[in-house]
């Protein structure tokens, strides 16, 4: 039904336009080096970038998908789950690994047993 | 090493760069929290491809070929519907148009090599951009191309040990992945550890709120693009003399992050020398 060709095909395409999304900007960026604009955004970029990607994240775990119903115990699930996550990462000393398991074990208790 | 870099100026050799070794093992230990994330996810991943009845090569081609995670889950789908190879190439683009942004503080420079950087560049998934994000100095060629080749492989054999365990079990273990989203959450906080981030972190939450009304399909994205529509325009009121409660770019005149350059330029760079000392 999907050829092997077919599936290989997908997979270059695939790769080839997100290896050109990745790669283009730097060779685009390089004139703007020097500039006060590139230099404030390279500053003030990733908080924003990280906290969009943990939202938009926490979102697709909590499946608050727009248009479907809510399924309250999930959403319940993933804002028990990221708040342990928070709470752990600021009380057991920012130790990444730590905060991690803690969130992950308690979703994966809540998701399972709860 | 430092030691002796430093108390052996008279040397004519340029400042040796740490070793190499030491580089690619601390390049490695700062992915374990990714790992715990990513081998799950990955894992997930290959059983997917073995129960949408696709062949188990797939998964390893996927992730070596293209090597990102959210547009691999759906290319499974797409590819099990016969999607046209156009349709993929636009569903594609629009899905890791994010990493457009990426380019603005992912630090490459550190990066020497044709090979090396053209890696570097095409394995720059968001983990290794959250990664180098989260510890903005002393970035080096190896450590930053070792925390790549890490992340990949860590996907990669996620995706063979799902494959492995879609044979073998019924069901996997509900709930591992959201090891991502508590990455991203920790990841987050320390990117914005200072009160001086807290106007950036209102903003993208607000660029999520705007992107989910606007377009709830494409969130992610849109998302992005209103976050650097409002960076842009406090730039404008910053160029303009605004007082903004932001924090401003440090002029970094000594080359920071370019440790790895220091060999090669052997001579050349005395600046960076006297950069390297105190550290």
């Amino acid at each position: 039904m999907t050829g092997t060709a077919y599936l290989v095909a997908a997979a270059v395409v695939a790769g080839l336009v997100t290896f050109c999304l990745r790669a283009l900007p730097f060779a685009l960026l390089q004139p703007l080096r020097e500039s006060v604009l590139a230099a404030r955004l390279a500053v003030w970029m990733p908080a924003g970038v990280l906290t969009i990607l943990a939202l938009v994240m926490l979102l697709d775990a909590a499946a608050l998908a727009p248009g479907e119903p809510v399924d309250g115990t999930r959403v319940a699930h993933a804002l028990i789950a990221a708040a342990v996550t928070v709470v752990v990462h600021l009380l057991a000393g920012r130790r990444t690994l730590v905060s991690i398991a803690a969130g992950t074990l308690a979703y994966v208790l809540l998701v399972n047993l709860a | 090493m430092l030691t002796i870099m430093s108390s052996s100026p008279a040397s004519s050799r340029a400042p040796v760069p740490p070793s190499r070794w030491a580089e690619v093992r601390s390049g490695v230990a700062v992915t374990l929290g990714a790992g715990l994330g990513l081998f799950p996810l990955g894992m997930a991943f290959g059983m997917l491809v073995v129960q949408a009845g696709l062949p188990a090569w797939v998964a390893p081609l996927f992730s070596l070929v293209v090597f990102a995670g959210s547009v691999e889950l759906l290319l499974v789908s797409l590819v099990v519907a016969g999607t046209p190879l156009l349709t993929i190439a636009v569903t594609v683009f629009l899905v890791n148009f994010r990493h457009v942004f990426y380019a603005f503080s992912f630090p490459l420079g550190v990066v020497r090599g044709r090979l090396a950087r053209i890696y570097s560049m095409g394995a720059l998934i968001d983990e290794a951009y959250a990664i180098a994000a989260a510890q903005p100095r002393g970035w080096t060629g190896p450590r930053l191309v070792a925390m790549q080749v890490a992340l990949q492989a860590y996907w990669v054999l996620g995706g063979l040990a799902g494959v492995a365990v879609a044979w073998l079990l019924p069901g996997p273990v509900e709930g591992l992945e959201f090891a991502l989203v508590a990455l991203f959450i920790v990841l987050a906080m320390d990117a914005a550890r200072t009160r001086a981030q807290l106007p950036l972190v209102v903003a993208a939450a607000v660029a999520v709120g705007v992107a989910l009304l606007l377009a709830p399909a494409q969130v992610l994205v849109v998302a992005f693009a209103l976050y650097a529509a409002a960076l842009i325009a406090f730039h404008v009121l910053a160029a303009r003399g605004t007082a903004l409660p932001l924090p401003e770019p440090v002029p970094v005149t000594g080359p920071v992050p370019v440790v790895a350059a220091a060999g090669e330029r052997a001579g050349t760079d005395a600046e960076s020398g006297a950069g390297e000392a105190p550290r």
